[in-house]
């Protein structure tokens, strides 16, 4: 399969070239605004006092979590129907990013849990669905590299990819599903969020942040998975040509 | 500053969530980069025909 006219390495690297200085930049930029505000320049919350601080780095890595989830789901269907590479090679390149988000999800939440739920850990609706969606992104990087052909390893992986995409709504509406010690959502409501500005300002640097840095880093990522097979296409070449040297 | 770094007695749960984040962003980015400039260069190498390396 000729797959090289259509993933176009060449193509991507033109458009990852001009992508990258707006989205590495607004990283840095909107990072930066984050952890002054975040950590600086936000007040103590008048029932949790300090701890309020882990929610600039929980709740955007939460976001992320499903965020990621949501573009590998894409990128599956797409590999899936459109048997696109660059699909394929997109899926491969984010799922370790998603994973570890949704890892840093769980880790700043079980110490924001201590303190303020007085336990690390709890098996209500909310963690649990978010703990299934790390071991669905560790599922999908495993069966992805399972096969000796890349592309049966796509293909297997974006069905996973597909069939865990119904854990999302779960998380989204565990809270209000089930009885959770987990709060309910305090910024995606229909009316107005219940959080103050002050503590708007650094969620909101933190999460735009972590979203450019993601697509600035997808962009590398996908970069190398297509240089990788480039390689990988050469060598196979390479070794072919020499057999019929040989031959000859 | 002592007051700052104490984080109203959360010390403990407040840095590590900050800097494990840190940690992770900054490894991730680290670790896409080096493996993106290490193809480029093995990809040069055997384009170039000078083949493998050993």
């Amino acid at each position: 399969m000729n797959w090289h006219r259509y993933a176009s390495p060449a193509n991507f690297k033109r458009l990852s070239d001009r992508l990258m200085p707006w989205t590495a930049g607004g990283a840095a930029v909107f990072l930066a605004i984050g952890v002054w505000t975040g950590l600086f320049a936000s007040p103590a919350d008048y029932q949790q006092g300090e701890t309020v601080r882990i929610m600039y780095v929980h709740v955007p890595a939460a976001w992320m979590s499903m965020f990621v989830y949501a573009n590998l789901a894409v990128a599956g269907a797409a590999a899936l129907v459109w048997r696109h590479p660059l699909a394929e090679v997109a899926g491969r390149a984010i799922a370790p990013v998603g994973a570890a988000f949704t890892f840093l999800c769980l880790v700043t939440g079980s110490l924001w849990g201590k303190p303020m739920w007085g336990t690390w850990w709890v098996w209500d609706a909310r963690l649990t669905s978010v703990l299934i969606l790390f071991f669905v992104y560790l599922a999908y990087m495993a069966l992805n590299s399972a096969f000796d052909e890349p592309e049966r390893g796509a293909r297997a992986s974006a069905v996973l990819a597909l069939v865990g995409a119904i854990n999302l709504p779960i998380i989204k509406f565990s809270v209000d599903w089930w009885n959770t010690l987990h709060q309910p959502a305090s910024i995606t409501r229909l009316d107005a969020p219940a959080v103050d500005p002050s503590m708007l300002v650094p969620l909101f640097a933190m999460a735009v942040g972590f979203t450019f840095f993601f697509l600035a880093v997808a962009l590398v990522r996908i970069r190398a998975e297509l240089l990788e097979r480039r390689l990988e296409a050469l060598r196979h070449a390479r070794v072919a040509g020499s057999t019929i040297v040989e031959r000859a | 500053m002592a007051a700052f770094l104490d984080m109203g007695g959360y010390a403990a749960f407040v840095w590590p969530a900050w800097i494990l984040s840190a940690v992770v962003v900054a490894s991730i980015a680290m670790t896409s980069v080096r493996r993106l400039k290490s193809l480029e260069r093995e990809l040069a190498e055997v384009e170039n025909g000078r083949g493998e390396r050993p």
